[in-house]
């Protein structure tokens, strides 16, 4: 079933789809409808779930990790600050390998107080061990959750993930998302059994003290799972795609066989960017957009792979690392050494800054006359 | 792709007349997205909403720059805010005024169809909103489908019954006066 919907209802709608046994989330500008949502679809009986109420985003994602941890299939949303109060316990999530699924709405940090798209938030927590993607509409933002689970919980995995969308851009825009039929999700995505959990009959200690002969094995193991886990999204997409006709990869390139020149981006920018390459090309210019999914575990391989042809590569990010550059140029840049391929890295659209098709040709003009720079900014004001 | 730019006042509706427009296409078989320019929402302050319509997927997610379509649901925008900027030549724009088309000119554009609509009389006429702030969302989307021709009034009314919460009757009759009344 098809339906017009913005990305917090895709969210809430794949929380909902995912049938999720325990819910529980702190409002916040711009990701405040997603709670809203579940919270009514939990009381008007649709969904069989327990909405935990708390006072804060900390007291939320702790309240998933305890549900989860005794065998819950469990979701959270937050945005911004609130993910950076979560923080702490995005490591407990990973380390005790439980496969939350969070929905983060991309939102600057403050201050300057902003509500507006800006991925700095996410980036910040890219070394909690959470694996995580950037939506590049609202159909992605209902698929990922649906596949997040499945990843998440496959065996060998058992890792959080924080499904990430522009604020605005997706959150609060109406698009066409088909819901499928929830038998055929079901059939997808069976409810959740996990062989080890926190059973009155069965008492395990979790979380104990871990002396330094067991922490680094322990970290290893996470190490391997960020390993294996780039099977598995890849596995789970080819079968999402069996089940509901379309196609997810880690990354995803666009017109990049012929291209002299690849543009590297991720969340809404990827869409914009791709009708800039149409433009670009019906002017005779090369050039190529290859969308990154997933910041953790990152695609090395298929980035190596897609851009080691390509002339020039520029990366734009809607984040920054201050004092470096921009966060997944950082990764292009490393996962291409050796290749001696000129690589610029543009920094567009923080705090919700628009980035149209006209910013993203200006871009593609300044690598053909420009050498290249680790931080290019675009329409900055003077 | 057509792209349409709404242009109001908080309070008037013009979100969401985006998105009951693009709505009503896509139950027509239309790809669509519509979306608000992102900010805080205060009653009276001027209010942008975006809606595009294409046979295509849809990929852009920026906000529109060079519209086909303006929509002005209160005229005493015009002049304060730079409304006309980047209308594509030959593009439609519709006023809820009830002045002469001919006694709106927007010298910056090229070749522009005015229409004028007096969707205020029309939407108090139904007692939609008050005299100080009427609602006219609904009543200047009868004049969006006849003017534009990009959906029919029926699918429109249907998603108007669909989606206010309150006076469906009401909000459905405005439409259709207007999609009646609107000369083109």
């Amino acid at each position: 079933m098809k339906k017009v919907l913005t990305g917090n209802f895709a969210a809430a709608y794949g929380a909902t789809a995912a049938k999720v046994n325990v819910i529980s989330a702190y409002p916040i500008t711009p990701q405040t409808t997603i709670v809203e949502i579940l919270s009514e679809i939990v009381a008007d009986g649709l969904l069989n779930a327990d909405f935990i109420k708390v006072e804060s985003e900390h007291s939320a994602l702790a309240a998933c990790i305890g549900a989860q941890a005794a065998g819950a299939r469990t979701f959270t949303a937050t945005s911004a600050q609130g993910l950076a109060l979560m923080h702490e316990l995005l490591h407990w999530a990973t380390r005790g390998r439980l496969p939350i699924v969070l929905a983060n709405v991309n939102r600057a940090m403050a201050p300057g107080w902003s509500i507006w798209a800006d991925a700095t938030d996410s980036v910040a927590q890219r070394d909690t061990g959470c694996m995580q993607i950037y939506c590049e509409n609202n159909q992605e933002v209902f698929d990922s959750i649906l596949m997040s689970y499945k990843i998440g919980e496959h065996t060998e995995l058992l890792l959080p993930t924080i499904v990430n969308l522009d604020a605005f851009f997706l959150s609060h825009t109406s698009q066409i998302v088909d819901l499928y039929d929830q038998e055929t999700i079901d059939r997808f995505l069976p409810s959740y059994n996990p062989e080890i959990k926190l059973d009155i009959e069965n008492p395990r200690a979790f979380g104990g003290l871990t002396s330094p002969d067991y922490y680094y094995e322990f970290s290893y193991k996470i190490q391997l799972a960020h390993e294996k886990a780039k099977e598995i999204i890849e596995e789970v997409g080819k079968e999402f795609y069996r089940f509901f006709n379309r196609e997810y990869h880690l990354s995803e390139p666009y017109r990049c066989d012929d291209a002299d020149m690849i543009l590297v981006d991720y969340g809404t920018i990827a869409g914009t960017a791709k009708d800039a390459v149409d433009r670009m090309r019906d002017k005779g210019i090369h050039v190529g957009v290859l969308k990154i999914r997933y910041l953790r575990p990152f695609p090395e391989e298929q980035v190596i792979d897609i851009l080691k042809n390509a002339k020039k590569v520029g990366v734009i990010d809607r984040a920054i690392s201050y004092g470096h550059e921009g966060p997944f140029f950082t990764e292009v840049k490393a996962s291409l050494y050796g290749y001696r391929i000129p690589i610029y890295g543009f920094i567009a659209g923080l705090g919700g800054r628009d980035v149209s098709i006209v910013d993203i040709e200006s871009m593609v003009d300044y690598m053909q006359g420009n050498k290249p720079a680790n931080h290019i900014w675009i329409g900055l004001k003077k | 792709m057509v792209e349409i730019r709404f242009h109001g006042r908080g309070g008037q509706g013009a979100v969401k007349a985006s998105d009951i427009l693009a709505m009503a296409a896509f139950r027509e078989g239309k790809e669509v997205q519509a979306f608000p320019f992102f900010g805080v929402e205060r009653r009276g302050a001027p209010v942008t909403a975006f809606t595009r319509i294409s046979q295509e997927e849809i990929r852009i997610h920026c906000y529109i720059y060079e519209p086909d379509v303006l929509i002005v649901l209160d005229p005493t925008l015009i002049g304060p805010i730079p409304l006309t900027d980047g209308l594509k030549p030959n593009g439609k724009i519709i006023i809820n005024s009830e002045r002469d088309s001919n006694s709106f000119i927007f010298p910056d554009t090229e070749n522009p169809t005015i229409f004028t609509i007096d969707c205020s009389s029309i939407a108090l006429k139904y007692g939609l909103g008050s005299k100080a702030s009427p609602i006219v969302n609904t009543a200047i989307l009868g004049a969006i489908a006849k003017v534009t021709g990009l959906v029919s009034i029926e699918s429109i009314i249907e998603v108007i019954k669909e989606r206010i919460p309150l006076y469906k009757e009401k909000n459905a009759l405005a439409a259709q006066e207007t999609y009646e009344c609107m000369c083109v």
